[in-house]
């Protein structure tokens, strides 16, 4: 993308953002939603970001697109860590930790 | 009775908001160093943590500059992920939609996940709060967090490129995304609707440009609103 390319997205996503911010807020107030619009809604993040993050656990950048089990083991304990214990910041640590423990035992091996 | 002030109410707020410190660092950080390897300027850096203020989206964003997908999709996608900004501004309305319309444009641009979890838990909990309490609760929420969302974004794309290979920063980004969505998968609808997600976006990765995500999360959100409607009935039928 070009320099232009990428403020013009900075921008739309900027704007786009506020307006889903603001909807109900500022526009739509309390008047009643179709309850399958708000349903919907509900399972947007749950919906994006999984299918965002699986193929670049499955074909890393760093390996040129192999499957690589440092990194699959890392999503992996990310993945239960933060579910199990609830939280962001549970998931991360136990991501990084595991993914530096693999990559060290496979230079010393 | 016990009256809280509004000046009362921005503390508690601000203090309620303090654990979310160590979540918001980090990802801004990161988020900075990784808009740095993909050659944003620190300018175009600041703007977005400026203008969108919504980590996961800035992230996808970012990703689908570097894969070089079009204009078109970067947007389409990162707005998508921001849909669910839209149903905590409709959870938010009985509480805060009364003030002027600047006063609910403010509250809407520093709407994220974490104040609108604190706002909901606290106003519930406080239902005699006043409309200017409640609204000085909610901007002492965030009074911490988006200055520090915006210093730790510059600071990351500062020290972005001169960070070594073997910290292997590549797979920052989907181990950050993952511990978003762990916590997030508290029921089987969420459940139904993540596997949809990752099993259309792998089969149809193919599409050109990320058109494939786009189609997987629409498809996704609909497994999760049709699981949940299934779910409610079993649950009436039980009753």
């Amino acid at each position: 993308m070009t320099d232009t390319q990428i403020w013009i997205a900075i921008a739309a996503i900027g704007a786009g953002t506020f307006l889903l911010r603001f909807s109900f807020l500022g526009l739509i107030g309390d008047r009643e939603m179709p309850p399958s619009v708000l349903r919907h809604l509900r399972y947007a993040a749950v919906a994006v970001l999984p299918g965002l993050v699986a193929p670049l656990v499955l074909w890393p950048q760093a390996t040129g697109g192999a499957p690589d089990a440092a990194r699959l083991l890392a999503a992996a304990a990310t993945l239960a860590i933060g579910w199990w214990r609830g939280s962001f910041l549970w998931g991360m640590a136990g991501g990084a930790v595991t993914l530096y423990a693999v990559l060290a035992l496979e230079t010393l091996l | 009775m016990h009256v809280t002030t509004a000046k009362t109410a921005f503390r508690i707020g601000l203090i309620d908001a303090l654990p979310f410190i160590l979540v918001v660092v980090p990802f801004a950080l990161l988020f900075g160093v990784l808009a740095a390897d993909a050659q944003l300027s620190l300018a175009q850096t600041f703007g977005f943590s400026f203008t969108v203020f919504a980590g996961a989206s800035q992230f996808a964003a970012v990703q689908l500059i570097t894969d070089a997908a079009p204009l078109g999709i970067v947007v389409a996608t990162a707005l998508a992920v921001n849909l669910r900004n839209a149903m905590y501004s409709a959870a938010l309305t009985p509480w805060l939609g009364d003030g002027t319309r600047l006063q609910r444009a403010c509250i809407a641009y520093v709407l994220v996940d974490q104040n609108y979890a604190l706002a909901v838990q606290r106003f519930e909990r406080d239902p005699d709060w006043s409309p200017p309490v409640r609204r000085a609760y909610y901007f002492g929420t965030i009074a911490l967090i988006y200055p520090l969302w915006l210093i730790a974004t510059m600071a990351g794309a500062v020290v972005g490129t001169t960070i070594p290979a073997w910290l292997a920063l590549d797979f920052a980004l989907p181990i950050c995304f993952l511990a978003l969505i762990g916590p997030m998968l508290r029921s089987p609808a969420h459940l139904a609707a993540a596997a949809t997600s990752i099993a259309l976006a792998l089969a149809l990765s193919g599409l050109p440009y990320g058109t494939g995500l786009l189609l997987a999360a629409a498809a996704a959100m609909a497994v999760g609103a049709r699981v949940e409607l299934w779910q409610d009935r079993r649950v009436r039928a039980a009753a």
